[in-house]
């Protein structure tokens, strides 16, 4: 009887934490809803319509891509829908159709599955799709431009430009407060700051993120801004302006923490967000964009095999 | 499993012994026990060991002439001497003995055992239950400072050595006695877990408590954070003089001496389906579908039996397989329970590395194990240093069977390593 049973036998552990790549993206594309919800509320259908595309575009490179090469079919993890969202939150609601279908290729063909596909990416594919598309369509990307036509209740100005030409005297009545709650103009799901934090303090409860790299690159940009802020308080915005305006928070919870192009250990970890933080700044206070962050985080994807080479000494080795 | 909060390390505990666990049920040897001895390793010597040979309990069973046996835990004939492969290439001799109904004590450690010494310990008890490492122990070359009985279990869910230590404490303290004078050793240091380490003071020996968090029983952890030694990579505890031994293999030497007769069955945990656990005893060399039958846990297709616990023990591939002197665990896993294996690349999500207890490298040394790339592993990504505890790969979101890839190339390494000093 026992003796014809076919057994299976395989290596330890026998046992797993249950973790799946699936679950780390439905969490990402949850904690990244409120603020994407919120934008559809700001800019209506259009930006429904974007994120939408987005979304569903980068699924189908994702597909498109796998099945030409070879490759398993891969759609099924999440993790191109995710990227699909987060690239659509961070277009303007009036980005055109071919806007965004070039921009989730970007994301999702150019800069992930050329690379090797999933964990296999060198730099945030979000990011180098974004970086693209401000270079390519600076009008498009230009958000004083492309919500023109949108009727908003609060002043329609995209502040960090306005910082940028006027200095801090044409921001200088803003409250924070309503930062926090989405009365800016921006990206469709990069104004509500409240939406955007609580999703990222869920996605560090649940250990999607790791809590070093938004906090660190949080801190980054609000000690450059400080010291900017301090030289010259008149042309140099204060760090909350910063930390609440702009592409910062989605950065700092969304786009810097992406596994693949980010750092392992603690102090690589701190070091990339700190990085991150500065750059972003710099680019917004020298630079000759209103808002660098794209470019920040790939700088500091740049980096990020070189610090993460700072690393602890394993057990028992001597030398 | 993770828990809603995964910021947190699993903190995956050792069990810890409940205050009043029934003691292990005796399984009945079956009519036949089967021992695995070592060897022959290449060797073409045939085996020292016929069929139809009447073996008395007991009684040292040497194949191949050198240093290794096996301990007849039944009194019978032979019925079968055959080659069994284990893992990694690991090569035994199946010795299959068939239980007489009378049973004859095998009296030459009876007549051997007046005083303690490298003499009597070596050539008897090395196969004991708990298979007490004497042969290192009893080396006059190379001296030990430290024994250290381990009174903790090394997998979770394993209650083997708690029990032994707390119910055998008087043969733990005569094993220690024994020891001390045979190896002359002075310093003894016992483990057990944090909070119950105070119930041993009447054993003799330094007590340590071990961290309830699943690795610290390792002997490189326990060396690490109780002796605040790090074994240097590629070394072992008795390196640096250090000797971890079983609690029921010192129980074992001390109970030989008190009775004059070799110990001959083994305590082990069995760990049903639904992950509970009792103590169950056995003759070394029951075949585990014995001891499965008798406690009602029906083997089905599609099962795993592991020899050990969840995190580091041995699939057999055949309930027929024999409880050996070092099996402190037995477990049945459904396949339904049981951890799946994907093809998903590394992510870079870095939990491994977070997890790791020898602080390595994980997410970058899987990637030099995925190409075989195993030399620039060991030299670049310290291969060496891991203690295989299989924490990477249960944290692994991709599911990447690191621990088996380490083994392999740990394994791969130890094979051609020789070879080319040979060559140099």
């Amino acid at each position: 009887m026992l003796e014809h049973q076919k057994l299976i036998v395989s290596h330890a552990p026998f046992w797993h934490n249950g973790s799946r790549v699936t679950d780390r993206s439905r969490q990402i594309f949850l904690a990244a809803l409120p603020a994407a919800l919120f934008g559809v509320y700001q800019y209506g259908l259009s930006a429904l319509g974007v994120l939408a595309l987005s979304v569903s575009s980068s699924v189908l490179w994702e597909l498109a891509f796998t099945r030409v090469a070879g490759r398993p079919v891969s759609v099924g993890d999440g993790t191109a829908a995710v990227i699909g969202l987060l690239l659509g939150m961070m277009l303007p609601a009036a980005m055109p159709w071919w806007g965004v279908l070039t921009g989730t290729f970007l994301a999702v063909v150019v800069a992930r599955q050329i690379y090797g596909g999933i964990g296999a990416n060198p730099f945030n594919p979000v990011a180098v799709a974004l970086a693209i598309l401000m270079l390519s369509w600076k009008g498009r990307m230009d958000f004083d431009a492309a919500l023109v036509n949108y009727p908003f209740d609060f002043p329609a100005v995209y502040y960090l430009t306005a910082v940028k030409a006027f200095g801090t005297g044409a921001v200088g009545n803003i409250s924070f407060g309503d930062l926090l709650l989405g009365r800016q103009i921006g990206g469709i799901g990069c104004t509500f700051g409240l939406g955007l934090i609580l999703g990222g303090v869920y996605l560090i409860a649940r250990g999607v993120i790791r809590w070093e790299i938004p906090l660190s690159m949080l801190a980054g940009v609000a000690v450059t801004a400080f010291v900017f802020n301090q030289v010259d308080p008149a042309k140099f915005a204060p760090p909350a302006f910063h930390l609440l305006t702009g592409y910062t928070l989605i950065g700092a919870f969304f786009l810097a923490p992406e596994d693949s192009s980010s750092p392992v250990n603690f102090m690589p970890m701190l070091i990339y967000g700190a990085v991150i933080g500065s750059v972003v700044v710099f680019i917004r206070d020298v630079g000759v964009f209103a808002d660098g962050l794209p470019y920040a985080v790939l700088v500091g994807n740049l980096v990020q095999p070189l610090v993460d080479k700072i690393r602890p000494k394993a057990l028992g080795k001597v030398v | 499993m993770k828990t809603f909060f995964g910021l947190g390390k699993p903190g995956l505990r050792y069990a810890t012994l409940p205050p009043r666990l029934a003691g292990p049920e005796v399984v009945p040897a079956g009519t036949s026990v089967t021992l695995l001895h070592p060897g022959p390793a290449g060797r073409r010597t045939p085996a020292a060991l016929k069929m139809g040979e009447t073996v008395k309990t007991g009684q040292r069973l040497s194949l191949y002439g050198g240093a290794d046996y096996v301990i007849a835990p039944v009194t019978g004939t032979v019925a079968a001497v055959a080659p069994f492969a284990g893992d990694f290439g690991r090569e035994a001799t199946a010795i299959t003995i068939t239980a007489a109904s009378l049973e004859a004590i095998d009296d030459q450690f009876a007549d051997a055992r007046r005083e303690p010494s490298p003499e009597t310990l070596r050539p008897f008890l090395a196969a004991a239950p708990g298979l007490p490492p004497l042969e290192r122990l009893c080396d006059p070359k190379r001296p030990l400072k430290t024994l250290v009985v381990c009174g903790v279990d090394q997998d979770l869910l394993v209650l083997t050595q708690q029990h032994v230590l707390r119910a055998r404490s008087h043969e733990v303290a005569n094993g220690i006695r024994v020891l001390k004078q045979a190896a002359g050793i002075d310093d003894v240091v016992i483990l057990a877990l944090k909070e119950t380490v105070q119930g041993y003071g009447h054993i003799g020996g330094r007590l340590l408590g071990v961290d309830p968090v699943y690795p610290s029983a390792h002997p490189s952890l326990v060396m690490h954070q109780l002796f605040g030694r790090e074994v240097p990579a590629g070394q072992t505890p008795e390196d640096l003089g250090f000797c971890f031994m079983r609690a029921e293999a010192v129980a074992a030497v001390g109970a030989a001496f008190e009775t004059g007769r070799v110990p001959v069955t083994k305590v082990l945990t069995l760990i049903a389906r639904d992950g509970s656990a009792r103590l169950v005893e056995t003759l070394i060399g029951t075949r585990v579908g014995d001891i499965f039958e008798r406690h009602g846990i029906a083997v089905v297709a599609g099962d795993r039996i592991v020899f050990g616990g969840p995190m580091r023990g041995r699939a057999a591939y055949s309930p027929d397989q024999p409880v050996q002197p070092d099996t402190d665990a037995v477990m049945v896993l459904g396949a339904a329970s049981a951890a799946e294996v994907s093809e998903y690349p590394c992510v870079n999500c870095g939990e491994c590395v977070r997890i790791c207890p020898a602080r390595m490298q994980v997410n970058l040394l899987v990637r030099y194990l995925e190409a075989g790339k195993y030399e620039d592993a060991a030299e670049s990504y310290d291969l060496d240093a891991c203690v295989e505890c299989g924490l990477c790969a249960y944290v692994c979101v991709s599911k990447i069977p690191i621990l088996q890839y380490i083994a392999l190339a740990k394994h791969e390494l130890a094979r051609v390593r020789p070879t080319e000093d040979a060559n140099a």
